[in-house]
């Protein structure tokens, strides 16, 4: 109550505001009036009495806000006149104002935008009730998150800390709606998928544990809420319709509610399909194959009271039973727990490193701001001397003073810090519709929410109290009578000011961006141009399943070899090749592999772990990768000859010892057959563009059968032009096989995608620091050759050169920079670190890069300085000593 | 000047409420009260007073109105509310307490005679 009491008594008092003014004085007049009616009898003249009155009065200015601030009105009251004196002087001054508004919207815009990613991909759970004790389970050292079938089924009945355990595969399948067979992205879920989550249907029901009953035995689809939109057009008699998963009839059972997409943040799946119809969906069934880890990943909550260390427990004991039973392909079952949403550590690892990572930089790119804005205040209040001066000597108390300079800097840092946020917020908005990439179901869902609202306000407050404290020391320490006395300060301090301090530590953050951002273009352009094993140049690609049109066991090979063929006979064509899954396409699929003479095959007595890749005998012709020695395969290498593989040199020396000690000699595979190497190729780049080398296999399709299907199309000239003849040469083959044509260039792009957005963000992170650091070498400069006009005049006068005015104007500066660029080079080339975790082969021990650094640092320089420059040389002392 | 005390802080309110309970009074004239009733022994300065009196009608204790002074001139008139006249009691007494107990702690003690 007494609350509400005093905060009506302060409204009213505001709206009494102008009466109550007019009272104070008439009150203070009243007192001073009869103090003279004194003074006057006891017989000084009226006018000499009034004067006296006055003077013993004391600071009527001081005593009247006093007076009005112990009557309660004037907190408000006060607040409004800071604000609006503080609006008044920032219109007196356009140029500051821009400028200020300007830098702020940018630094706090880019901590927006990068905390609302943060906020998004990291620190939001997904969007599932009780989130918080959601967690997906690792598995071994290296914290893998996909587990097989037999395992996942084994975990999930043997738990005690669970409530239940789902798992999903993410995986591509061929849709036919009755119109325009095309392909879509699916999660393959558990049929307790949607139960263990707690999820709730939008439309119709989902499919649960009971609905399961071996393989194929539910064929059901539940759609997201996107795909029902873009693709029904949100029709509510869809539910019980059915439609054809590569050409198996599935029914559509429901559809998810809106804000549930999925358990993956960043795949926009368009359905949901139970995992138990993996063989009409995937083409195989690998439900029995404890080796064989085909699920991403598995997920649950914690039942009530259960900790995540109880829980691992409890997995572990699970592993080591397992490791026991399945001795063959069960080895190093320990487990952990991660946050499910980005698949885990995998990609939430890096991904993690890299956002912290730029949140900093955005941080540091702030900190520059308000520096750059802190030496702006501190100017103008030196500039403003004369006034503050005259305030505090009209008995207005420093503080009154201090909190006008601090509604200055709120008010510039709200408005700053409104218009970065609304950019921010469109830019989010963007990002979240954008869909980044031809070939891959990759969306990127960071919409704003309130948190991100409250970080920008945050910001602004604290960066406004940041830049808004560095001209306090200088007003406390005004002497009034002094400053009335001699004009502004003049002194030329040779001592270093925090100004200084603050150019330096700007100039430094700036070369740090600058190093930063310099090393990450440098590994993206090596990057591109690096060796990949292949040459994406002159080829096309025609991507398919077999298995979305049916085609099963050798019905498969047959079709891919008359596709071969058929795409050979088009004129222009040099050379085609198929290889069953891409390199660098969403990792690879990989086998552990021993040496010829290990009997037992346990995981831990493994040569080697390796990628694998199906391939015609034709694929390194088409694909450019160059045979080192041996023979390459040939379609004589069927399920009737004995096993062969073309391995790399990885492969090679980490299996056999060296290159030529592995040629015609034998290896093992995972079920124990023996297998020849006949051929050894180059080393390539598999799962991604920052990877070591890593070793390779490639296998005879016709002995490794397998329905995935990506035929490389080379060509003699520009492959674009070819793409019809491609496409109808397939369709004549089999109208109703979904496929795609693209480039491999084109297809690269995704490969490329990750570390391509982080050259982009720290680029513009970098371009921020330079036009911070250009504006607060200006700024510096400009100052210090307007304050020092009247000695460089002098010093024309006396005889001064050129070069001596120059460097007595903007020596200072220079020197800063010089300091400054050092620190942040330094610092720059320690960060960089980090950076090679996502880029490829990011090195700061790059004389180009060093070189780039200084450069873009001295240009920066220049730059900034010339405008000052010319204004110090164009000073003309005559009219200079004449004015003054 | 020079034999005039400096106020203790938090005083002058007190002396405001004893001044003005000696019946209505404006401004100026809980000045010369003051300096009347203290035998003009303690230091005030003159714009300092009003800040307190805004206090005090504030917080209830005074109630103001104007009306004409001795001089003929408009002034602001307090008097004592009767929550006033009750803190003026409270706080004489503990002040008194208060004063008492420091006198007595400062007074010459028989073991220093």
């Amino acid at each position: 109550m007494k609350l509400l009491d005093s905060l009506r008594f302060r409204i009213a008092t505001l709206f009494r505001r102008s009466r109550m003014n007019a009272d104070i004085d008439d009150e203070l007049r009243s007192h001073i009036q009869h103090r003279a009616d004194d003074l006057d009898r006891s017989g000084l003249p009226r006018v000499e009495a009034e004067r006296r009155a006055r003077i013993e009065f004391g600071g009527q200015v001081r005593f009247k806000e006093e007076s009005r601030e112990a009557a309660g009105g004037t907190f408000i009251e006060s607040v409004i006149q800071d604000v609006r004196f503080a609006f008044r002087m920032l219109r007196k001054s356009p140029g500051f104002t821009f400028v200020a508004v300007v830098t702020l919207a940018v630094a706090i815009g880019a901590n927006a935008v990068v905390f609302g990613v943060l906020d998004a991909l990291i620190l939001r759970p997904l969007n599932v009730p009780q989130a918080q004790s959601l967690y997906g389970i690792e598995r071994g050292a290296d914290n893998a998150v996909n587990q097989s079938y037999p395992d996942y089924l084994d975990l999930r009945e043997r738990n005690r800390s669970f409530e239940d355990l789902a798992a999903y595969n993410v995986t591509a399948v061929g849709l036919d709606t009755g119109h325009n067979p095309s392909s879509a992205w699916i999660l393959e879920v558990t049929g307790n998928y949607f139960d263990a989550l707690g999820i709730q249907p939008y439309l119709g029901r989902f499919f649960h544990a009971a609905d399961e009953h071996g393989p194929n035995s539910a064929p059901y689809i539940v759609l997201t809420y996107a795909f029902w939109h873009t693709h029904f057009q949100d029709d509510r008699g869809v539910v019980g319709r059915t439609v054809q998963l590569n050409r198996h009839p599935f029914a559509i059972l429901g559809v998810a509610p809106p804000e549930f997409r999925g358990t993956v943040v960043f795949v926009a799946a368009d359905f949901w399909v139970p995992l138990v119809n993996q063989e009409q969906v995937e083409g195989v069934n690998v439900l029995n194959a404890r080796g064989n880890r085909g699920i991403l990943m598995v997920l649950g909550h914690l039942k009530a009271g259960v900790t995540p260390a109880q829980a691992v427990a409890d997995l572990n004991s699970i592993g080591s039973y397992l490791e026991q039973t399945y001795p063959k392909d069960d080895g190093h079952m320990t487990f952990s727990l991660t946050r499910p949403g980005l698949t885990g550590d995998w990609l939430g690892g890096p991904l993690k490193a890299f956002l912290t990572g730029l949140m900093l930089l955005a941080g540091l790119i702030l900190l520059a701001a308000c520096a750059n804005l802190g030496s702006l205040f501190a100017a103008r209040a030196a500039d403003r001397s004369r006034e503050l001066a005259l305030r505090l000597a009209l008995g207005s108390g420093p503080l009154r003073i201090l909190r006008q300079l601090f509604t200055e800097a709120v008010l510039i840092s709200l408005i700053g810090g409104a218009v970065g946020l609304w950019g921010s917020v469109w830019l989010l908005r963007g990002l979240s519709v954008w869909e980044p990439l031809p070939t891959a179901p990759l969306h990127i869902p960071v919409n704003p929410d309130a948190n991100v609202y409250a970080v920008a306000l945050l910001l602004s407050l604290a960066s406004a109290f940041l830049f808004g404290a560095v001209p306090v020391r200088q007003v406390l320490h005004t002497d009034p009578y002094q400053v009335i006395k001699s004009g502004s300060i003049s002194t030329v301090g040779r001592r270093i000011t925090i100004r200084d301090l603050l150019l330096v530590t700007q100039i430094a953050i700036c070369a740090v961006l600058v190093t930063s951002s310099l090393v990450a273009v440098r590994g993206l352009l090596r990057s591109i141009h690096s060796s990949f094993g292949f040459e994406p140049r002159n080829a096309m690609l025609v991507e398919t399943d077999l298995s979305m049109a049916g085609y099963t066991g050798d019905a498969t090979s047959a079709m891919q070899k008359r596709m071969i063929n058929a795409l050979e006979a088009i004129p222009g064509v040099q050379s085609v090749g198929m290889v069953d899954r891409l390199p660098l396409y969403y990792g690879a699929n990989e086998s552990l592999v021993f040496t010829d003479q290990t009997t037992d095959l346990r995981p831990g007595n493994a040569a080697a772990e390796t990628t694998i890749y199906k391939i015609s005998p034709e694929y390194f012709d088409a694909a450019g990768t160059t045979l080192l020695a041996g023979r390459t395969l040939t379609w004589h290498d069927d399920k009737n000859a004995p096993r062969v593989a073309v391995v790399n040199r990885e492969f090679a020396s980490k299996v056999f010892g060296s290159a030529t000690k592995a040629l015609n000699k034998y290896y093992k595979a995972k079920d124990g057959s023996r297998i020849q190497v006949v051929g050894i190729v180059e080393d390539g780049k598999y799962a991604s563009l920052a990877e070591d080398p890593q070793p390779a296999m490639f296998l005879p399709v016709l002995q490794s059968p397998s329905s995935g299907a990506s035929l490389v199309v080379r060509s003699n000239g520009d492959p674009q032009q070819l793409t019809a003849a491609i496409k109808s040469t397939v369709q004549n083959l089999d109208a109703a096989l979904p496929f795609t044509i693209r480039t491999w260039s084109q297809e690269l792009e995704s490969a490329l995608f990750p570390s391509r957005m982080a050259t982009l963000s720290l680029g513009v992170l970098g371009v921020m620091g330079a036009l911070l650091s250009i504006t607060g070498i200006f700024g510096m400069a400009m100052y210090s050759v307007s304050k020092r006009k009247k000695e460089l005049g002098i010093r024309m006068a006396l005889g001064a050169q050129r070069k001596e005015v120059l460097q007595a104007a903007l020596g200072r500066a220079f020197k800063l920079l010089a300091f400054g660029s050092a620190a942040g080079l330094l610092l720059g080339i320690l960060a960089s670190r980090v950076l090679a975790f996502i880029v490829y082969q990011a090195t700061p021990r790059d004389p180009l890069v060093l070189a780039g650094v200084v450069v873009a640092m001295s240009l920066l320089g220049l730059l900034a300085a010339w405008i000052p420059a010319q204004r110090a040389l164009s000073i003309d002392p005559m009219i200079l000593l004449r004015e003054e | 000047m020079t034999d005039q005390a400096q106020l203790l802080p938090g005083t002058l309110d007190l002396l405001i409420l004893r001044a003005v309970s000696l019946g209505p009074l404006h401004g100026y004239g809980v000045l010369l009260r003051i300096g009347q009733i203290s035998g003009n022994a303690l230091l005030i300065e003159q714009g300092a007073l009003y800040p307190g009196l805004f206090r005090l009608v504030r917080q209830g204790l005074l109630k103001a109105s104007w009306g004409t002074s001795e001089n003929n001139r408009r002034a602001k008139f307090y008097e004592l509310t009767v929550a006033g006249r009750k803190r003026l009691r409270q706080e004489t007494a503990s002040w008194n307490r208060l004063a008492t107990a420091i006198g007595a702690a400062l007074a010459p003690q028989s073991e220093e005679v």
